[in-house]
C-alpha cells in the first residue's frame, strides 16, 4: 500500500520535473527566435525539411478526405434534397476541423517523428555536447530555426490540405455524382466566414503547429542517448502530439464556436 | 589560492552520479604550456572529468578555475567565452554527421569569426593537412573509419588556435603509423603555439612519451602524480601495476560486484 503511494508520488514528480524541463526549453528557444534574423538561412533550411518534405503526404491526404467527404456529404444531402449544399458542407469540415486537425496528426507522424530522432541522435552521438564545447548553443542553433519552422510550416500545410479537399469534394460532388457546379461554388461563397471559420481554423492550425513541433522538440532534446531512448522518444511524440492535438482540438472548438 | 603556473586548478572536486562518487574529493593543476596526461582504469571518470573542466557538468563540491575563473560559477555568455578558447576532442569525435567533413572543420570558424571564404578554405586545409586527412575533405562522417573521425574532430578543435585542447583518448582506433604522427603532432602544436594539452588515455607507453607531467586516478581519488619517468619507477604498488599494465595487484580490474561464485549459484 504504502509502496504504491510512493510510487503514485515518484511518477507524479516525475512528470511535474518533464513539465518544468519542457517549459524551460521553450523559454530558450524562443529566446533564440532574435538571433535568426540575422542568419535566415538557417530557417529556410528547416522550412524546407519541415514543411516542403510534408506537402506530399498532406497533399494526397488532403484530396482523398475532401474526396470522402463529397461521397458521403452527396449521400446524407441528397436525402433531404439539399445537395446544392455539398460545397458548403465540404468546405466547412475541411477548414474547421479537418484541415487544422488531420494536418496536425500527419505532421506529427512526418515531421514530428523525425525531428525527435534526429535531434535524440545528435545527443546521443554527443553532437549536441560537441557543439556546446565549441561555444554553439545547440538549442539556439538547431531547436529554435525547427520550432520556427514548424509554427510556421503548420498552417500553410493545412491550408493546402483544406484547399485540396475541396478539389477534391467538387471532383466527387459535381464531376461524378452531378451536382451542380454554380451551386457548389456560390453556396460555399456566402456560407464560409472569414472569421469564424477560415480564421479560426488558421488559429487552431497555428495552436498545434506550436505545440507539435514543441514536443517533437522536447522528447529529442529530453531522450535517453541510445538508440532505444531514442526510439521510445519517437514514440512518445507521435502519441503525446496526437492527444495534444484532439483535446486542444475540443477546447478551442468549444471556445470559437460555442455560444 | 590560485597560482599563476598552472591553468587548470581543481581543489577538493567532488562529483556524484546519484549515489556513487565518481569523485571524492580530488585535486589538480594542470601546467600551462604543457601536456598533461589524466590516466586510470575505465570508467574511473577521466571523461567526466574533461566535462567538468568544459563547464558541462558541474561538480557536487568543490571548484574548478581555469585561466583563472571559476568555470561552475560562470553564466552561460562567459561560459561561451571561456570555452571558445578550448577545444575538445571527443571519444567518439563528435562531428556533425550531415555535413562533410571540410564543413565540419569550419564549422566553429564560420560560427565564431566573420572571415570571407577564401580564407576560411585555406584555413580548413591547413589544420586537415595537419591531420594527413586533407584529401578525405568531400567525404561524409559516415564514410570516415573511427581513427579518421577522430582526426577530423582533432581538426576541428584546433580550428580556432585555442589556449588549450582536451584530448579524450586520442589513441584509440589509431594504427601504429598514425598514432606516431598523432603523438608528434599533439606535442608539436603544444609546443609551436604555447598550448597547454590534456590528454586523457590508457595507453601508457604513448601517454608517457608525450606528457610532461602524468596524474593517475582511480576510485575517486588522485593515486599518484609526478614527470613520466618518476612514476615509471614508482615505488607504489598500485602505479607500477598500472604503468606497466599487470593484470595482478591492487588495481581492481572489475566493476564492483558481489563475489563469482555466488552470482553465478543464484545465492542472493
Ligand atoms: N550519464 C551518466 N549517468 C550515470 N552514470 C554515468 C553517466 N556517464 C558516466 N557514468 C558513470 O560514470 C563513470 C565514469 O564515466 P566516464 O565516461 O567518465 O569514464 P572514463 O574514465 O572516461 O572511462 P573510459 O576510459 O572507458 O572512457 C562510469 O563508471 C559510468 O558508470
Ligand atoms: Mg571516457
Amino acid at each position: 500500500m504504502l509502496e504504491q503511494l510512493v510510487r503514485l508520488g515518484r511518477i507524479g514528480i516525475g512528470s511535474l520535473e518533464q513539465l518544468g524541463r519542457g517549459h524551460l526549453l521553450l523559454l530558450h528557444m524562443l529566446a533564440g527566435i532574435s538571433a535568426l534574423f540575422t542568419r535566415p538561412r538557417l530557417l529556410v533550411n528547416q522550412l524546407y525539411s519541415v514543411g516542403v518534405l510534408s506537402i506530399l503526404i498532406i497533399a494526397i491526404s488532403g484530396t482523398f478526405v475532401g474526396m470522402v467527404l463529397g461521397l458521403q456529404g452527396y449521400y446524407i444531402l441528397s436525402q433531404f434534397g439539399a445537395e446544392q449544399t455539398l460545397g458548403v458542407m465540404v468546405a466547412a469540415s475541411l477548414v474547421r476541423e479537418l484541415g487544422p486537425v488531420v494536418t496536425a496528426l500527419l505532421f506529427a507522424g512526418r515531421a514530428g517523428s523525425a525531428l525527435t530522432a534526429e535531434i535524440g541522435l545528435m545527443k546521443a552521438t554527443e553532437q549536441l555536447s560537441g557543439l556546446e564545447m565549441m561555444a554553439v548553443n545547440p538549442v539556439k542553433r538547431i531547436l529554435t530555426p525547427r520550432f520556427l519552422a514548424g509554427f510556421i510550416a503548420m498552417p500553410m500545410l493545412a491550408a493546402m490540405f483544406s484547399a485540396l479537399g475541396v478539389m477534391g469534394g467538387y471532383f466527387v460532388g459535381v464531376g461524378l455524382l452531378g451536382v451542380d457546379d454554380g451551386a457548389f461554388w456560390s453556396q460555399m461563397q456566402a456560407k464560409i466566414d472569414l472569421y469564424d471559420d477560415v480564421l479560426n481554423g488558421v488559429i487552431k492550425s497555428l495552436v498545434f503547429g506550436f505545440v507539435c513541433t514543441w514536443i517533437a522538440l522536447f522528447q529529442g532534446y529530453n531522450a535517453v542517448p541510445t538508440s532505444e531512448g531514442v526510439s521510445r522518444a519517437t514514440t512518445r511524440t507521435v502519441v503525446h502530439s496526437s492527444f495534444a492535438v484532439l483535446g486542444l482540438d475540443f477546447i478551442l472548438t468549444a471556445l470559437m464556436f460555442g455560444e | 589560492m590560485i597560482d599563476d603556473g598552472s591553468l587548470v586548478s581543481i581543489r577538493n572536486l567532488r562529483f556524484y552520479r546519484g549515489e556513487r562518487a565518481i569523485f571524492d574529493g580530488i585535486d589538480i593543476d594542470i601546467p600551462r604550456g604543457k601536456v598533461t596526461a589524466i590516466m586510470g582504469p575505465s570508467g574511473t571518470g577521466k571523461t567526466t572529468l574533461l566535462k567538468l573542466i568544459g563547464g558541462q557538468l558541474r561538480p557536487t563540491s568543490g571548484t574548478i578555475h581555469v585561466d583563472g575563473e571559476q568555470v561552475d560559477r560562470l553564466g552561460i555568455r562567459d561560459l561561451y567565452r571561456l570555452r571558445m578558447r578550448m577545444g575538445m576532442l571527443f571519444q567518439s569525435g563528435a562531428l556533425l554527421t550531415d555535413i562533410p567533413v571540410f564543413e565540419n572543420v569550419a564549422y566553429p570558424i564560420r560560427e565564431h569569426t566573420g572571415l570571407p571564404e577564401s580564407l576560411i578554405r585555406k584555413l580548413v586545409l591547413l589544420k586537415l593537412e595537419a591531420v594527413g586527412l586533407r584529401g578525405a575533405r568531400d567525404l561524409m562522417p559516415h564514410e570516415l573509419s573511427g581513427g579518421m573521425a577522430r582526426r577530423v574532430a582533432l581538426a576541428r578543435a584546433i580550428a580556432l588556435d585555442p589556449m588549450m585542447i582536451m584530448y579524450d583518448e586520442p589513441f584509440t582506433g589509431q594504427d601504429p603509423i598514425s598514432m606516431g604522427v598523432l603523438v608528434k603532432l599533439i606535442r608539436a602544436l603544444n609546443d609551436a603555439s604555447r598550448l597547454t594539452s590534456i590528454v586523457v588515455s590508457h595507453d601508457v607507453r604513448e601517454a608517457a612519451q608525450i606528457a610532461d607531467y602524468i596524474y593517475i586516478i582511480s576510485n575517486g581519488k588522485v593515486i599518484e602524480h609526478g614527470a613520466p619517468d618518476a612514476m615509471m619507477n614508482s615505488a607504489s604498488e598500485w602505479t607500477a601495476q598500472f604503468m606497466n599494465g599487470l593484470a595482478d595487484g591492487p588495481v581492481p580490474f572489475h566493476y564492483p560486484a558481489p563475489g563469482l561464485e555466488q552470482d553465478l549459484l543464484g545465492v542472493a
